[in-house]
C-alpha cells in the first residue's frame, strides 16, 4: 500500500517536473545537519541572484530560471537521489556543493553528459579538460589554495619557510585530503615540516588536535574544516591562546557562521578568498532592493553579504554567463546540457563584464579552455575584525607556485583516466 | 475469504515444514518475485533505482544479517558499519587486484573476508553480554573507520581517501560504473537478496538457528542442554558478518561507486540498521525487510509529498522527515514492541478467520 502512494507521488512530482522546466539549474543545497552554517548563507546567496535575474531581467536571454533546490544534508546518499531526482527534468549543470558528491557524480554525471561544476572544491585533477570533459572547477583549486597559502605564510616570514613548521587540520574526508599531496610537495620545496591533524566527520571533537598544537606550536596553522567544524578549531585556538593571524583557513573557513561564535577571540583570523567581500556592490545592492526588501528571498535574509552568501551569488552570476555564453552560441533561447557545458568551456567573464552585471572587482577575469577547466586560479587572504564583525581583504589576488601544481594536476588526471579507462581529447 | 485453506492438507513433513505452509501466501510469493524479476527490471529508471529500490534491497541484506546476530542470537552489535566497511573495501581490494574475476565472486569473498572480521571481533562476546558487548563491538566500528581511513593500502593511496568502483559486467551486462544501466543494478542486487533471504531463512529454522535461539532466550540452559556457546556465538558472528559483508561490498560497488569511509560506513550507519530490525522486528525474516523498507521508504515518501506536491521548503521538509520518522519510531515500539512483523501476523491471524471471527 505504502508503495502505491510511494508510486503514485513519484509519478506525480516527475510529470510535474518539466513542465516547469525553463533553465533548470538544481541546487543540491543544505540547509541541515552539521554542515548546514556553511550551507544556507551559499544556498540563500544563489538563489537569491536568480530570483533577481527572473525579477529584472525576466530570467537570461528571455528565458526564466527555474532552481530545483533539494536538500543533501551533505550526505551522499542523499546527493544522488537528488541528482537521480532533477536530472530528468533538463538540469543543465550540477553543482554539488560538496566534494563527497562531486566524486560521486564525476562519472554518473559524465555518463549521462550534463556536466558539473564544482566551485573551488571537488577533485583538483579536473582542472585538466582533455581528461574530464564535463567537470570544471573554475575559479581555484584546493592545490591552488594550499600553494597560495604556503606563498603567503613564506612572505611573511621574509620568504623563507626554512625550518619552520606548518600544521594542517583538516576535515577527515575527500575534501579535507585534497591538498595534502601539494603541501607536502612545497614542504620538501620550501624545506617545511608538516603536521596533518586530522579532524572526524562532523567535527566537535577536536581537543586532541588542538593539544598537540598547543605542544608543537607550528608557526602556521591551515584549515581545511567545513561546518561546525570551523567555528570548533577557531574556539579551540582562541582557547590556547595560538596567535590567530598565523591561522589560515581555506576559502570554506572562513565565513562569518565560523567566526562570530568565538567573539573577540577570532579577531585576526585568516582565511583564503576568490571573491569581494562586503555589500559595496550595485548587484548586491539591487538584490537588496529587488529580491530581499520584497520578500521574496529565499531564506530569512538574515546571510545577506556574508561571505557564502556573496560566494552563492558569485555562482549564480557565473552560471548565467554560462547560459548566456551559450544562448549566443547556438542562437536558441533554450539550451540543453551540451550547450551548457561547451559553454562552461568557452567562458570569457572579463573585468568589464563584471562592472557590467554589478560586481565590478567582485572576483578577477574568467576565461576558460577546452585543456584548462579552472581559471582565473588566483585566491587573496582575507582577515576578520572582530570588533566591526568585518573581513578585509588584506592582499592581491595571487597566484599559485604553478611550478608544483600543474604536474601534480597532470600526474592525477592521467591516472584517473587511466583507473577510469579514459582516452583523454585532444585540445587544439 | 481472503485466505482459502479447506483442503490444503499437508501429507508429509516437508510440506508441513515448508517456508509458507498455507497456499495462499506460497501463490504470493511466487507472484512478488515474477513481479520482481519478470516486470520491475522493464519498468525501472534511474530514479527508483538509485533511490528506492536499490538501496531497500541493500539494507535488507544487512538487517538479515545484522538480525541473524542480534534477533536470532541475541549479540547486540554496534559494528554494522565498520563490518559493511570491511566488505566494501574488500571488494575495492579484490576488484582492482583481480579484475579478470567476476564481481560477483569478489562479493561472495568480500563476504567471507567480513566473516573472519566479524568472527575475531565476535572473540569478545563469549566472555561478555549486552550492552558490555555492545561497546566492544561499537570499538570494532571505530577501529575500522580508523584504519580504512588511516592506513593507504586500503584504498591504494589515492590523494582524496576514497575508492571508486570500475565498470563490472555479469553475463554480458555491466552492473556497476556509471554506464550500469538501471535494471542490472537492480537486478544483481535482487539476486543476492533473494539467494541472502534463502540461505538466512533456511539456517534460522535448521539446526543452528535452534543454537542461536536458544543461546538467545538462557545460555546457560542452552549450554546445560549441549549447546556448545563458542561454536553458537562465533558462528552466528561469522555469518551475520557475512551477510551485512555481502551489502556492505554491494553498497559500495553497484548502488554508490564511490566511497568514502568516514561519511559512508560511520556510527549513523550502525544505528540505522538496528532501528531497521527492531522496527521491522526481532527474530524476524520478514521483519528485516520491513525494517529496511520502512526507514529507506519514509523519508523518500516524506520528501516527494512535502516538497513536490506541497512545495514547502526543503529544510522544513527534511526537519520533519527527521520528526516523523523519531515519531513513528516510538510509536511502534511502545504500540508493539515486536516490530511490523508482528503487524503482519497479527492481522494475517485476522485475516485467516475473516469474515467469521470464531
Amino acid at each position: 500500500m505504502k508503495f502505491k502512494i510511494l508510486a503514485a507521488a513519484a509519478a506525480a512530482m516527475m510529470a510535474a517536473g518539466p513542465a516547469l522546466a525553463d533553465l533548470t539549474v538544481p541546487a543540491l543545497n543544505y540547509r541541515t545537519g552539521p554542515y548546514a552554517p556553511s550551507g544556507i548563507p551559499y544556498a540563500d546567496g544563489f538563489s537569491d541572484y536568480m530570483t533577481l535575474l527572473n525579477e529584472r531581467d525576466g530570467g537570461v536571454g528571455g528565458e526564466k530560471i527555474n532552481v530545483v533546490e533539494c536538500e543533501t544534508g551533505y550526505n551522499t546518499e542523499k546527493g544522488v537521489e537528488c541528482y537521480e531526482q532533477t536530472k530528468g527534468q533538463g538540469a543543465l549543470l550540477y553543482i554539488p556543493q560538496s566534494t563527497g558528491i562531486t566524486y560521486q557524480l564525476i562519472p554518473k554525471a559524465s555518463a549521462d553528459q550534463i556536466p558539473i561544476w564544482s566551485v573551488a572544491y571537488g577533485r583538483t585533477s579536473a582542472v585538466n579538460g582533455e581528461v574530464f570533459e564535463w567537470v570544471f572547477n573554475m575559479p581555484v583549486t584546493y592545490w591552488d589554495g594550499a600553494s597560495v597559502a604556503v606563498k603567503y605564510a613564506m612572505e611573511q616570514e621574509g620568504g623563507s619557510l626554512d625550518g619552520k613548521k606548518i600544521a594542517l587540520v583538516y576535515h577527515n574526508s575527500a575534501y579535507g585530503k585534497e591538498p595534502i599531496r601539494t603541501l607536502e610537495a612545497l614542504a620538501e620545496k620550501h624545506n617545511f615540516e608538516l603536521t596533518l591533524l586530522p579532524v572526524d566527520h562532523p567535527g566537535q571533537e577536536q581537543k586532541s588536535q588542538w593539544l598537540q598544537i598547543r605542544r608543537e606550536k607550528p608557526d602556521y596553522v591551515f584549515m581545511w574544516g567545513w561546518g561546525v567544524m570551523n567555528s570548533v578549531a577557531i574556539q579551540e585556538a582562541a582557547n590556547i591562546r595560538y596567535p590567530m593571524d598565523h591561522f589560515i583557513g581555506v576559502w570554506w573557513s572562513g565565513s562569518e557562521a565560523d567566526v562570530v561564535p568565538a567573539g573577540e577571540g577570532a579577531d585576526g583570523y585568516k582565511a583564503l578568498t576568490f571573491h569581494g567581500v562586503g555589500t559595496d556592490f550595485p548587484a548586491l545592492q539591487e538584490i537588496k532592493s529587488q529580491v530581499i526588501d520584497a520578500g521574496k528571498n529565499a531564506g530569512d535574509g538574515s546571510k545577506f553579504g556574508e561571505v557564502g552568501y556573496n560566494r552563492g551569488v558569485f555562482t549564480a552570476a557565473v552560471v548565467a554567463e554560462a547560459i548566456k555564453t551559450a544562448q549566443e552560441a547556438t542562437g536558441n533561447a533554450e539550451i540543453t546540457a551540451a550547450d551548457m557545458r561547451d559553454a562552461l568551456e568557452n567562458l570569457e567573464i572579463s573585468d568589464a563584464r563584471f562592472e557590467e552585471l554589478g560586481l565590478g572587482g567582485f572576483a578577477p577575469a574568467i576565461q576558460t579552455s577546452c585543456a584548462v577547466h579552472s581559471s582565473p586560479r588566483l585566491a587573496a587572504v582575507q582577515q576578520w575584525n572582530a570588533a566591526d564583525k568585518t573581513w578585509t581583504v588584506l592582499t592581491d589576488y595571487m597566484e599559485p607556485d604553478f611550478e608544483v601544481v600543474d604536474p601534480l594536476i597532470e600526474e592525477d588526471s592521467m591516472a584517473y583516466a587511466q583507473e577510469a579507462g579514459i582516452e583523454p581529447r585532444t585540445c587544439e | 475469504m481472503l485466505y482459502r485453506e479447506a483442503g490444503d492438507f499437508k501429507t508429509s513433513y516437508a510440506k508441513d515444514n515448508q517456508t509458507f505452509p498455507i497456499r495462499f501466501d506460497r501463490w504470493g510469493y511466487f507472484a512478488l518475485l515474477a513481479v520482481a524479476f519478470l516486470v520491475v527490471p522493464f519498468v525501472i529508471n534511474d530514479y527508483w533505482a538509485s533511490a528506492v529500490l536499490l538501496p531497500f534491497l541493500i539494507y535488507s541484506i544487512a538487517a538479515l544479517g545484522l538480525n541473524i546476530l542480534t534477533g536470532y542470537c541475541g549479540q547486540v552489535s554496534l559494528g554494522t558499519g565498520g563490518f559493511m566497511a570491511v566488505g566494501a573495501y574488500s571488494c575495492y581490494k579484490l576488484m582492482t587486484a583481480f579484475p579478470e574475476v567476476s564481481i560477483v565472486i569478489h562479493v561472495l569473498l568480500a563476504g567471507g573476508i567480513t566473516a573472519g572480521v566479524g568472527l575475531l571481533f565476535g572473540l569478545p562476546s563469549l566472555r561478555i553480554k549486552g550492552f558490555y558487548l555492545a561497546v566492544a563491538t561499537l570499538a570494532a566500528q571505530f577501529f575500522l573507520v580508523w584504519l580504512f581511513n588511516k592506513v593507504g593500502w586500503f584504498y591504494n593511496y589515492s590523494a582524496s581517501g576514497q575508492i571508486s568502483s570500475a565498470p563490472r559486467s555479469v553475463l554480458g551486462f555491466e552492473v556497476t560504473g556509471p554506464t550500469a544501466s538501471a535494471a542490472a543494478k537492480y537486478l544483481i542486487c535482487l539476486s543476492f537478496v533473494v539467494v541472502m533471504a534463502w540461505l538466512a531463512r533456511n539456517l534460522t529454522r535448521g539446526s543452528y538457528g535452534r543454537k542461536w535461539m536458544a543461546i538467545r532466550d538462557m545460555d546457560i540452559a542452552a549450554e546445560i542442554i549441549g549447546v556448545n556457546p563458542l561454536a553458537a556465538k562465533l558462528s552466528a558472528f561469522a555469518v551475520s558478518s557475512f551477510f551485512v559483508g555481502v551489502s556492505g561490498a554491494l553498497f559500495f560497488s553497484v548502488y554508490l561507486g564511490a566511497v568514502e569511509v568516514g561519511e559512508v560506513f560511520g556510527i549513523q550507519k550502525s544505528f540505522l540498521v538496528l532501528f531497521m530490525i527492531i522496527i521491522g522486528g526481532l527474530g524476524s525474516i520478514l521483519g528485516s525487510f520491513a525494517g529496511a523498507a520502512f526507514i529507506v521508504l519514509l523519508p523518500v515518501f516524506l520528501k516527494n509529498v512535502l516538497v513536490g506536491s506541497f512545495g514547502w521548503a526543503t529544510d522544513l521538509a527534511a526537519h520533519l522527515e527527521i520528526m516523523t520518522l523519531g515519531g513513528l519510531i516510538m510509536m511502534f515500539l511502545i504500540l508493539e514492541p515486536h516490530g511490523l512483523a508482528q503487524y503482519w501476523r497479527t492481522t494475517k491471524e485476522k485475516l485467516r478467520l475473516w469474515p467469521f471471527p470464531h
